[in-house]
């Protein structure tokens, strides 16, 4: 880097003075290296720090392999209900006109401002023992904190906007004119949704599943709050990691943990390709 | 068709597509459900304990220690990152550099990362006798257990926050008006802080709201690293877990009444201020 | 009478888009709602399609309530503006989407689908082609696909949204040949809008122009551009150049010269006069008319520009044959006068 100027494509007038662009690039290349990497890289580090074998041994135990499944479990019902939810409040908001259509954006937005522990505790105050409805659940013989449903549900408020917000500023990019078409051509309005708009927003679609997937894998905080945390029942994988943390349990932590990591950087390459197709979609609408 | 009612007529404008009512019912019903309902109990379970009740929750030093510490911390770990946000999004838009691609894809790793590994991660390098923590000793700085701990995991989780939010503008920025600048004799300095810093000014607002607002409820990251020491680093969504915990419904939930009510405030107020500067006419 | 459209009037925010307006197309007619933007010419073209309901009035097709119909069931074939293709759909899946679309017991056989969707990409000479999505089409190719797509589904009205807005010059006077040839063939009623004059008075079998959301003038082509109703009809079918006036006797006073008026007037006393660029006599020197002095002379065309400056004050653009022109320089004092005009 003798040459700093060398790391710009600009042209000479709007190149950045002297040593900028070098201390810039080193700035960057360090923060990210120990604020984001270095922790990604200890995950993998501790859990293999007392060999392969104690690694093997850690995630096939079956705590770990039932915390999976609790965890795939509440994916498979959480991401599903949030992607019908992220189609029906687009088709909504993008193809008709209404009053009162912000104050339902915000809404739709709002959970993402909610502490991940407060919406656990806002489930506790109407479900749980001594919550509104608890009492009355319990009587029917319906228990939801402390039970996977509440999982569940938590999760599902978590991760409630992500697919939503991926489609509704592409959709409403894409205007109503070939939804309108459709209909000239004697399409129903059905039809019309399977056949014309769900194929124009397939790669953002996907991308929402994603974060939204990623993320309720992960939840922690909502979770947390109300699993009643026994592991082999109501503990998914974070919460086995706290767990076992908690336990001295370090190389069990980090080994779950491993686990974790490996989906989330699955997730991010996934991610990286999606963006390049979602890119794809809107700059094809551009060009029509 | 639909011109039956008119002042049905009034709230959707008739359209040649269906599925309105049926998609707006379905959307009502769910967000009630997960977000109107529990909403509700938040707001108004912590009035079981009366005015003066509530009052003795929030004002006792507990509480406020905690609500101070995720405040602070979480504003503190935000211009943190808005600093260093702001050099990488323009070393990512601006530069080309080995390893570019990688390092930009993994700017999105604390989306990704579940909180609970992180807080593991950050624990194990910053202990003091983890990697960063052995670092750290020798001049008496303890990262781990401390106030200090809570921030390194807050600039974790509101990093990406910051960085995406600038460089799309960044990347829209006309190359043109740069270039002008620098025809009408403007030093490059100049151009800098009197063209360019003022367009991404709004979007470096956009990006600290964000990442104050995640790391304000933060909590699977923190509460390893943090130590949680009452009153010195115990973050307020700890605390409403230990309310939980002693099935103190409405202490609880007067804590997290008063947490989103401070952040609903404090993000009206940078809205307004982004609002207020888009209006004085700094660039789109 | 194919089309009828009755009392009209559709607002937008409390701002009136269509008022009161009525016409009407007979069968087989190519008819152009011509109009500036914001005349309101595609909103009652969408009004017809069905796409926005008007606030009051009736369309009525062969004597059926349109309005009474819902989109899809109307067999109104629309081409967009922007064509709104299906984009992930080929050009063959875009012209058959139509007939899938039909109930099971009226929709055609695969191979019957097949056979009409290779006849509409022939008759749109776009064989060959049908394999293509829409990115991979030029704009005019796209135009045609969107045409064949709307023909598809066999409509008993065509309605074309500024058919070659979208596309360059060239392309666009092609295309306009074609579509009249296509429209020969078919016989299909068509409507089709547009904001460029030539367009309508080139295509249209009539034209109804349309102004602020109200109905200017219908009538042929012949008949809006030699017995124009209004000044602004005058005024946008052509360039025209206006001047104070006094009406006396049946005349047009304009700086002392009396200039005959083509068609009505009104009654005697000041007025606005107006004619085309090509209408004026210029002699030198003073005399009776308008007073100028000549500012430019352009040669290169077909017939010259000539710009005056008037003594009275404001300025006059002329089109005068090369001959009269070349005898003309800049700073000549010359008489300029209309040899006829029209008053409303």
């Amino acid at each position: 880097m003798s040459d700093p100027s060398r790391l710009e494509r600009r042209s000479h007038a709007a190149r950045d003075p002297g040593p900028m662009a070098a201390v810039f690039v080193v700035l960057t290349v360090g923060f990210m290296a120990v604020a984001l990497i270095l922790p990604l890289l200890a995950v993998f580090v501790e859990a293999l720090s007392k060999g392969v074998g104690l690694y093997l041994n850690a995630i096939s135990e079956s705590d770990a392999l039932s915390a999976v499944r609790l965890t795939l479990l509440v994916v498979v019902i959480a991401v599903p209900l949030n992607t019908v939810f992220g189609l029906t409040a687009a088709w909504a908001v993008t193809k008709f006109e209404f009053s009162g259509k912000q104050l339902l954006l915000t809404l739709i937005d709002l959970p993402l401002s909610i502490s991940p522990v407060i919406s656990g505790l806002m489930f506790v105050l109407l479900y749980g023992a001594h919550g509104w409805f608890g009492p009355e659940l319990r009587a029917m013989g319906i228990q939801i904190i402390f039970d996977v449903s509440g999982i569940v549900i938590a999760t599902t408020l978590v991760t409630l906007p992500f697919v939503a917000r991926e489609l509704i500023p592409l959709m409403q990019a894409q205007g109503k004119d070939e939804e309108y078409a459709a209909a000239t051509l004697g399409a129903s309005t059905w039809r019309t949704f399977w056949q014309v708009t769900l194929p124009n927003i397939r790669w953002a679609l996907l991308y929402g599943v994603l974060l939204c997937t990623a993320r309720a894998m992960g939840e922690f905080g909502a979770v947390s709050v109300v699993s009643a945390r026994v592991r082999g029942e109501t503990a998914t994988m974070p919460l086995e990691v706290e767990i076992l943390y908690n336990e001295y349990n370090a190389t069990g932590a980090f080994a779950i943990a491993s686990l974790l990591a490996l989906f989330a950087l699955v997730a991010l390459i996934a991610k990286t390709v999606l963006e390049n197709q979602f890119a794809g979609d809107l700059a094809a609408q551009r060009r029509h | 068709m639909t011109a039956a009612n008119p002042r049905l007529r009034r709230f959707v404008e008739p359209s040649a597509l269906g599925g309105f009512w049926p998609a707006l019912g379905f959307t009502l019903c769910y967000l009630s459900f997960f977000v109107l309902l529990p909403l509700a109990a938040l707001a108004l379970r912590p009035w079981e304990l009366g005015a003066s009740g509530v009052w003795r929750v929030l004002s006792a030093p507990r509480t406020v220690s905690a609500l101070e510490l995720s405040f602070g911390s979480a504003f503190i770990a935000a211009c943190i990152n808005i600093v260093f946000g702001t050099i990488a999004a323009w070393s990512l838009v601006r530069y080309e550099f080995p390893g570019k691609r990688i390092l930009d894809a993994l700017v999105d790793l604390p989306f990704a990362l579940p909180t609970a590994v992180v807080g593991i991660a950050l624990t194990a390098i910053y202990a003091p006798h983890g990697i960063m923590g052995e670092l750290l000793t020798p001049f008496g700085i303890r990262a781990a257990y401390t106030p200090m701990g809570v921030i390194i995991a807050l600039i974790f989780v509101g990093f990406p926050f910051v960085v995406r939010s600038i460089q799309p503008v960044l990347e829209d920025l006309d190359p043109e008006v740069e270039e002008a600048a620098a025809t009408l004799g403007a030093a490059r300095w100049r151009t800098l802080t009197h063209v360019v810093f003022p367009a991404i000014t709004p979007a470096i607002l956009t990006g600290f709201a964000l990442a104050f607002a995640r790391a304000v409820g933060e909590y699977g990251s923190v509460i390893f690293i943090a130590g949680n020491i009452p009153q010195i680093s115990e973050i307020a969504p700890l605390l409403i877990v230990i309310r939980l915990d002693e099935f103190d419904y409405a202490g609880a939930a007067a804590i997290g009444m008063a947490m989103l009510s401070i952040s609903f405030v404090l993000l009206f107020v940078l809205n307004a201020l982004q609002a207020g500067i888009l209006r004085r006419g700094a660039p789109h | 009478m194919a089309l009828k459209i009755e009392n009209i009037s559709k607002t937008f925010d409390a701002t009136p888009v269509l008022r009161d307006i009525s016409l009407f197309t007979e069968d087989g007619e190519f008819l152009a709602l011509l109009g500036p933007s914001g005349s309101g010419k595609t909103t009652l073209l969408r009004i017809i399609a069905g796409l926005e309901q008007p606030d009051a009035g009736a369309v009525r097709f062969r004597d059926k309530d349109l309005l009474a119909k819902p989109v899809r069931e109307r067999r109104i074939g629309l081409v967009f503006q922007h064509y709104a293709l299906f984009r992930h759909m080929t050009a063959a899946q875009n012209i058959a989407f139509g007939m899938n679309a039909k109930p099971r017991k009226l929709r055609p056989s695969r191979r019957e689908i097949r056979d009409k969707v290779a006849e509409l990409l022939s008759l749109v000479q776009l064989d060959g082609l049908g394999g293509r999505y829409p990115s991979q089409l030029s704009g005019g190719q796209r135009q045609r696909v969107a045409l064949a797509r709307a023909l598809a589904i066999e409509p008993d009205l065509l309605l074309l949204d500024e058919p070659f807005g979208a596309l360059d010059a060239k392309v666009r006077r092609e295309l306009r040949r074609w579509l009249r040839d296509l429209h020969e063939r078919t016989g299909l009623t068509t409507i089709f809008v547009t904001h460029d004059q030539e367009e309508a008075l080139e295509l249209a079998d009539r034209v109804a122009l349309l102004r602020e959301g109200a109905l200017e003038q219908m009538g042929t082509p012949e008949e809006v551009y030699h017995e124009p109703a209004s000044a602004f009809v005058f005024d946008f079918l052509g360039d025209s150049v206006s001047f104070p006036c006094e009406i006396k006797g049946g005349v047009a006073v304009i700086a002392g010269a009396g200039v005959p008026i083509i068609g009505p007037h009104p009654n005697d006393g000041a007025a606005t006069a107006y004619t085309r660029p090509n209408g004026f006599d210029v002699s030198p020197g003073d005399g009776p008319g308008l007073a100028a002095r000549v500012r430019s002379v352009l040669l290169a065309g077909p017939d010259a520009r000539v710009d005056c400056v008037l003594d009275g004050g404001g300025a006059i653009e002329m089109r005068l044959p090369l001959d009269v022109a070349r005898k003309l320089a800049p700073r000549d004092r010359v008489t300029v006068t209309p040899r006829t005009v029209r008053v409303w």
